[in-house]
């Protein structure tokens, strides 16, 4: 169980003036599963590799239950980074892999032995100990590296986008591996990954970095609900937006009034709800709704996408593919946006 | 494929294997022969009465060629041991890091290929002079290096190219120290490299002529300036022995190597190959 702070960590790579990595600040609770969420290049991949102490930060300080770990060896640091690729050791067993960190330790041979095979046990592959890494399926290797990373018992297990070479049904059982052997073993983890929904999944919470910079560090709902601004809300998926006034609980826009929650500020700003929060009503008389036209309907199977156009702005809409049927491009339909799921940035 | 187009295919490999045979082989046979004859006259095809006595003068006290054989060893060993030392790190900066000034780099260490031995040794030797290293093993070890660093450095920064360094920082998260580390992880991975790059580092020190005779200063004999003595007198019989013992190891390398390269094991299984 441990605390990790990260206050105002930079880097800036030698032979570039922007820097990687800006100024980011972050307090993880002990035991949390916390994401790193952000576009490749964004700096995700730096921040870790700085955690792991395999990277020197140019400024700012990583500390462990308020010490600071940055002058202590990767070795001795006690953060475990499991890689993108898995990295097993080519040369070695699955059983000497696993045992590699104990062997590092100088643990007896026969308690290594014994701890291996538990380890095997914990993430199910119990007969496979004398196999070579090249023998092993993709999702078998990510078992194998993350059982690697565990035997030390580290305080802060790094993982780098852990489920993003898997197979989409290996994704789920190897998510609730990790959240299983994370909340059992106590370990506070974090995990870097460019994919909004492997974070959403897995994390308790997530800290979205942009640009180099932090944009909010909130948990899975709050992105969705309660974007901090127009990027934030782009990177969940989410493009309607309207540029208006706040004022006693109505929203004055291009498209007309809208009722708002109280709980919004009031003052100019940017009215965003999300794609799957519009509904389509045939009644006109009901509070927030419009007269749209349909532009575009894409079918997906399980939901159907439209776009809709209104007061000279498309807008996007996830529907029930029942919901929908019968629409035809260039339909007039009324839109309902329930007070309740808009919220101003 | 046709029936035609294999056997085509067969005679050529056969035709191969002759053309190796005779180019390779066959020359050293009658270095064996004449190292078993007592004279050997033309037009006699093979001689007439044979003797040990050329073998017997070879590893007598006298002839110097044990002396010879030993220091030929040690220098070849000392080259191989240096190049193995500096073509390593040289080999892995220049195949795994970007840096300024790698081209001239990279031309600077192949320049001794390219560039005949003589032409650089005679610059060398002049400040060997002023460094007080003709004459000496230590000198000869050195300029053995011109040859012997350009293979070495290649097959290693080959074999760094294709080297992910990302391990590396696997194994120190995972508690391994930097010597632990290199001990563990990159010197498995590197070896085929340095058994190869050495065996090759070692084959160029051990046929070296020219250089080990003018920083050597006719004071270290190695085999190869041993050879030429006996050849040039006209001592077919013990050139013939020397000879024989001086292609050993390059015999033995092959053998070795042959299992490594043709993934079979033994110099047969090397020429199912061919």
């Amino acid at each position: 169980m441990t605390h990790v702070s990260i206050q105002n960590l930079s880097k800036i790579y030698k032979g570039s003036k922007t820097p990687a990595l800006d100024e980011l600040s972050l307090e993880i609770p002990s035991g949390e599963l916390t994401a790193l969420l952000g576009p490749s290049g964004c700096g995700k991949t730096t921040t870790m590799k700085m955690i792991a102490g395999l990277l020197d930060p140019t400024s700012g300080d990583i500390s462990f239950d308020g010490r600071s770990v940055l002058n202590d060896k990767p070795e001795n640091r006690g953060a475990v980074m499991v890689f993108q690729n898995y990295l097993l050791f080519p040369y070695m067993s699955v059983s000497e892999n696993i045992g590699f960190g104990l062997k590092m330790r100088k643990t007896d041979a026969n308690d290594i032995k014994k701890r291996v095979g538990e380890m095997l046990e914990m993430v199910k592959l119990p007969d496979l100990g004398d196999r070579k890494p090249s023998e092993l399926s993709g999702g078998q290797q990510q078992r194998v590296a993350l059982a690697r990373a565990l035997i030390i018992q580290p305080e802060v297990l790094l993982l780098d986008e852990p489920l993003s070479n898997l197979d989409a049904h290996l994704r789920l059982e190897m998510r609730d591996l990790i959240r299983a052997l994370q909340q059992e073993m106590k370990i506070t983890t974090i995990f870097v990954t460019h994919d909004q929904e492997e974070a959403v999944v897995l994390a308790d919470k997530i800290a979205l970095i942009l640009d180099g910079k932090m944009k909010q560090y909130d948990t899975p709902q709050a992105f969705y609900k309660t974007p901090i601004d127009e990027a934030t809300a782009r990177f969940f998926g989410c493009h309607n937006f309207i540029k208006g006034k706040a004022l006693d609980g109505v929203f004055d826009c291009a498209i007309g009034k809208l009722k708002i929650p109280k709980l919004i500020k009031e003052g100019q700003g940017t009215l965003t709800f999300r794609p799957e929060n519009i509904k389509i009503t045939k009644d006109k008389t009901k509070e927030n709704s419009f007269g749209a036209k349909v532009s575009n309907i894409i079918y997906l199977g399980t939901q159907t996408r439209l776009k809709i156009k209104l007061a000279e702005m498309e807008f996007d809409a996830i529907l029930n593919p029942n919901e929908t049927a019968g629409l035809a491009i260039g339909d007039d339909v009324f839109i309902h946006l329930p007070s309740e799921v808009l919220w101003k940035i | 494929m046709s029936q035609k187009q294999n056997r085509t295919l067969q005679s050529l490999r056969v035709l191969t294997g002759i053309v190796l045979i005779t180019w390779l082989v066959l020359p050293l046979v009658p270095l064996a022969i004449w190292s078993f004859a007592k004279g050997w006259y033309f037009p006699d095809i093979l001689p007439k009465r044979w003797t040990l006595n050329a073998w017997d003068y070879t590893f007598s006290d006298t002839a110097g060629v044990l002396d010879s054989l030993w220091i030929t060893i040690w220098i070849s060993l000392a080259a191989t041991g240096l190049s193995v030392l500096i073509g390593v790190p040289a080999g892995r900066a220049l195949g795994m890091y970007k840096f300024k000034g790698k081209e001239l780099v990279e031309l600077m260490i192949l320049a001794p290929v390219i560039v005949p031995g003589i032409a650089v040794v005679l610059g060398i030797h002049s400040i060997f002079i002023f460094l007080g290293l003709n004459n000496t093993v230590t000198g000869v070890v050195l300029v053995h290096l011109i040859p012997t660093l350009p293979y070495m450095t290649l097959v290693m920064s080959g074999i760094f190219a294709n080297y992910d360094p990302a391990y590396e920082d696997q194994a120190r998260s995972l508690g391994a120290s930097p010597l632990k580390t290199f001990w563990y992880i990159t010197l498995p991975a590197i070896m085929p490299g340095i058994i190869v790059g050495g065996l090759f580092a070692f084959l160029v020190s051990w046929s070296q002529y020219i250089l080990t005779l003018l920083i050597g200063g006719g004071r270290i004999i190695t085999l190869p300036l041993l050879l030429f003595n006996f050849a040039t007198s006209g001592r077919n019989d013990i050139t013939g022995a020397i000879g024989m013992i001086y292609i050993l190891p390059g015999i033995i390398i092959l053998l070795l190597t042959a299992k490594h390269l043709s993934g079979r094991s033994g110099a047969v299984g090397g020429f199912g190959q061919i």
